[in-house]
């Protein structure tokens, strides 16, 4: 197996008195699907947020290729190589679709910017998504679908050069063709070599596209295994229970929040 | 002036707004993009009229319902006051309204990010009368404040330079930096050191409020409140109870009584109808010619068509001696139309070309997916209180040119409302994320006509108090009922 393209150890995070995270070790490996599972409410748009800088850790360890890196903020991360897709999306809607990609990262020089050069980027992004339903890039956010939103915040991700994605939810508002579309992306980005992070509440999606499923139980990393080594019931189990077999916490009832 | 600006502006908003949702007429040749259903079809003029209706109806009106209402105060002034629409009373009312029209533009960018800066006025009227006063006692600003109120101020450009650096705002950190030295060195009068000084001190002031704001985390509501009151008083320490400054320099006082010649009157029409021109057809052809999405040819030709005309029966008119006796002769564009049009265009291009500009409004429009993409939301938020001050000041020389001098006065009353009013009535959302530097100068526009017309017709400061209170509700509710629309047509 290769080595690790983003690791951490020991991750803690509290938001006050609510200790959300317990020493959670995380791996994602360059060319594989890693499925993030667990409940509402488990951590796991928190732990993204703090891989992505957004949420200071408190401690533990994050390291990028092997090297340990100390993220202060969105900027250190995307410039790592590391794309994040919100569950919230994180879009402005009082700009058009071309300005959300590009945002924070426009072209142009000297801090004009180059409308046609990002125009057609965005584009080229955007067909290849099969993006069909949206009339025009210049279309404000504002006026697009649930589904379509959800699909530019994708299509902001893979705009760049990067190494990681962590999509979180990144199906939940999507029909079956435009999931579809998502759950293919996201195979074609692992064997382009990106390590690729799918945090879904969906055991199908989970099972068909992943390689390796990490299940967070209250915060706690309850089991990081191969795909092809559980099942279906075990996973819920994991993510209901904490534990499943010799799987998991050893003792899921003592964890608290 | 302010009507020639206005028209130039629409036109630029019109191209900023819709351009790019209209479609190219040349059609695309990468089959990928045939993804994008309209992106690639070709639309007439006719179907670009329509949907540019559409998006009215669905609540972007821009500019529309203050150009509207500016026409028919145009109609209903000029029917009902032979003097209205004199040649005269119109070079006036473009002088008596610009001053709080240029604040107004400055207040674009805070309540682009759905902030508010109250003080902007009284903020001025501190800009005025620090200029004020360094012409009067020659540039010794020691013996004009007294030691300790001149200690006190020089502390406070100190800071402002200090907070500034904090967060990197390299311009504010400049000019307080070159207020503190004018003031410092005793620099001698001199009419563009009035002037410059004025702007440094605007600076210094914003990068006080910015950081109140952005960085120790009250709202801009309060904030700006309390340096309202406070500016008020430094006012009445600087003058004087009672007191006035006098602006006795012929270059100060030229700023909003003077007039270009009919030459440059005429030179600045070709730069700036020219310019327009260019930009707006150059930018037009190089997206065809790029397969971009763009207007239909002819409807961009019509309106960059209307924008010289216009310009060009506007300064022909003005060139005209429109003096009321026969011993003076009073013609020319007055100064402050190229002055309104170069911060204009400065503004625009800020707003619309610049890295900057674009996360001005990213912020206004989510400020957390905003810091998510990497912006510096902070200095974001202090920065706009620094341009918002900065052009007050801008704003403060060419009122109190206008009126010859300075007194404790300057900047309070309804100056700030009437600025506030302005860029809400031109179209600006007071809700952030929606706004152009455009919008100040026709609402500028509207209430200077209003305030203007109904003293032509004899009316009463209370009529007009009232007219013009009327018309900032009808605008604010045009801009709540619009968000409506726009959130109903979004599902
Ligand atoms: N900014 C915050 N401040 C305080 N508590 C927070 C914050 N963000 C998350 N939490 C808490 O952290 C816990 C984990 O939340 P998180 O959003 O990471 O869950 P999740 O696994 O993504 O759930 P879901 O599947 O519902 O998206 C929750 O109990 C939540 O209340
Ligand atoms: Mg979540």
């Amino acid at each position: 197996m290769s080595e690790p393209i983003l690791e951490l150890r020991g991750i803690n995070k509290s938001f006050g008195p609510v200790h959300v995270l317990h020493d959670v070790d995380f791996a994602v490996h360059p060319g594989e699907v890693t499925a993030l599972v667990g409940d509402n409410g488990a951590g796991k748009s928190t732990l993204v947020k703090s891989i992505a800088g957004i949420h200071p850790i408190d401690s533990g360890q994050v390291l990028f290729n092997g090297e340990e890196v100390h993220i202060h903020g969105p900027r250190e991360a995307a410039d790592l190589g590391i794309e994040v897709v919100y569950q919230d999306l994180a879009l402005c809607d009082n700009l058009d679709i071309v300005q959300n990609m590009f945002l924070g990262r426009e072209r142009g020089k000297l801090g004009l910017l180059d409308e046609a050069d990002m125009e057609q980027a965005a584009r080229k992004t955007l067909a290849s998504l099969s993006v069909r339903t949206v009339k025009s890039v210049r279309t404000q956010v504002s006026s697009l679908s649930g589904g379509q939103r959800q699909t530019v915040a994708i299509a902001k991700s893979v705009l760049w050069d990067s190494k990681v994605v962590l999509l979180d939810e990144p199906t939940a508002a999507l029909g079956v063709a435009q999931t579809r579309q998502v759950l293919d992306l996201v195979r074609r980005l692992a064997e382009q070599g990106l390590g690729v992070v799918l945090i879904s509440h969906n055991m199908n999606d989970v099972f068909e596209v992943s390689d390796r499923i990490a299940c967070l139980y209250l915060g706690r990393m309850a089991a990081e295994l191969p795909t092809k080594d559980v099942t279906h019931g075990q996973v819920v189990e994991l993510i209901t229970a904490g534990r499943s077999g010799d799987l998991g916490i050893a003792r899921p009832e003592n964890a608290t929040v | 002036m302010t009507e020639n600006a206005a028209d130039t502006a629409t036109g630029e908003m019109t191209t900023g707004e819709t351009s790019a949702a209209k479609v190219t007429e040349s059609g695309d040749k990468s089959g990928a993009i045939a993804d994008f259903g309209i992106d690639t079809t070709s639309q007439s003029t006719g179907e670009a009229l329509k949907d540019y209706l559409s998006r009215v109806r669905g609540g972007e009106l821009g500019s529309l319902p203050a150009l509207l209402g500016l026409l028919v105060l145009l109609i209903v002034f000029s029917s009902l006051s032979d003097t209205f629409l004199t040649l005269g009373n119109i070079s006036n009312l473009l002088a008596q309204g610009a001053g709080r029209t240029i604040i107004a533009m400055g207040l674009v960018f805070v309540l682009l990010l759905g902030e508010i800066d109250l003080s902007a006025g009284t903020a001025s009227g501190v800009a005025a009368s620090v200029m004020a006063l360094h012409l009067v006692e020659g540039g010794n600003l020691l013996g004009g404040m007294g030691n300790v109120v001149f200690i006190i101020f020089c502390v406070l450009l100190a800071i402002a330079i200090a907070l500034a650096a904090l967060l990197r705002i390299w311009p504010g950190v400049a000019l307080s930096g070159v207020a503190l030295l004018i003031c410092v060195l005793g620099v001698p009068a001199n009419p563009w050191v009035e002037m410059l000084l004025a702007l440094c001190v605007g600076t210094a002031i914003g990068c006080i409020t910015g950081y109140l704001v952005a960085k120790v985390g009250i709202p801009s509501f309060v904030v700006t409140l309390a340096l309202f009151l406070a500016w008020g008083g430094v006012i009445l320490q600087f003058i004087g109870d009672g007191g006035t400054l006098g602006l006795n320099n012929e270059v100060l006082f030229k700023v909003a009584n003077g007039n270009l010649s009919t030459v440059s009157s005429w030179g600045l029409f070709v730069l700036a109808a020219g310019g327009y021109a260019a930009v707006v057809l150059g930018r037009h052809f190089g997206r065809l010619r790029r397969g971009l999405v763009a207007q239909p040819t002819a409807l961009v030709a019509i309106k960059v068509g209307a924008v010289v005309l216009f310009s060009a029966v506007a300064t022909y008119l003005l060139t005209v001696n429109r003096s009321a006796s026969t011993l003076v002769q009073i013609s020319g564009v007055p100064y402050v139309v190229p002055i309104v049009l170069a911060l204009l265009t400065a503004g625009t291009l800020v707003l619309d070309r610049t890295r900057y500009g674009r996360h001005i409004y990213a912020v206004g429009g989510n400020a957390e997916a905003a810091r998510r993409a990497g912006i510096n939301v902070a200095k974001i938020r202090m920065s706009v209180f620094v341009i918002a001050s900065s052009v007050a000041a801008l704003g403060a020389i060419v009122y109190s040119s206008k009126v010859g001098s300075v007194d404790p006065n300057a900047g309070g009353g309804n100056t700030l409302l009437f600025a506030v009013g302005a860029a809400v009535i031109g179209g600006t959302s007071l809700f952030g994320g929606k706004g152009r530097v455009s919008n100040a100068v026709i609402g500028g526009a509207v209430l200077a006509t209003i305030e203007n017309g109904l003293g032509l017709l004899k009316q009463p400061a209370a009529v007009v108090a009232i007219v013009t209170g009327l018309v900032l509700l009808l605008a604010a509710t045009v801009d709540a009922l619009s968000r409506r629309r726009a959130a109903v047509a979004k599902r």
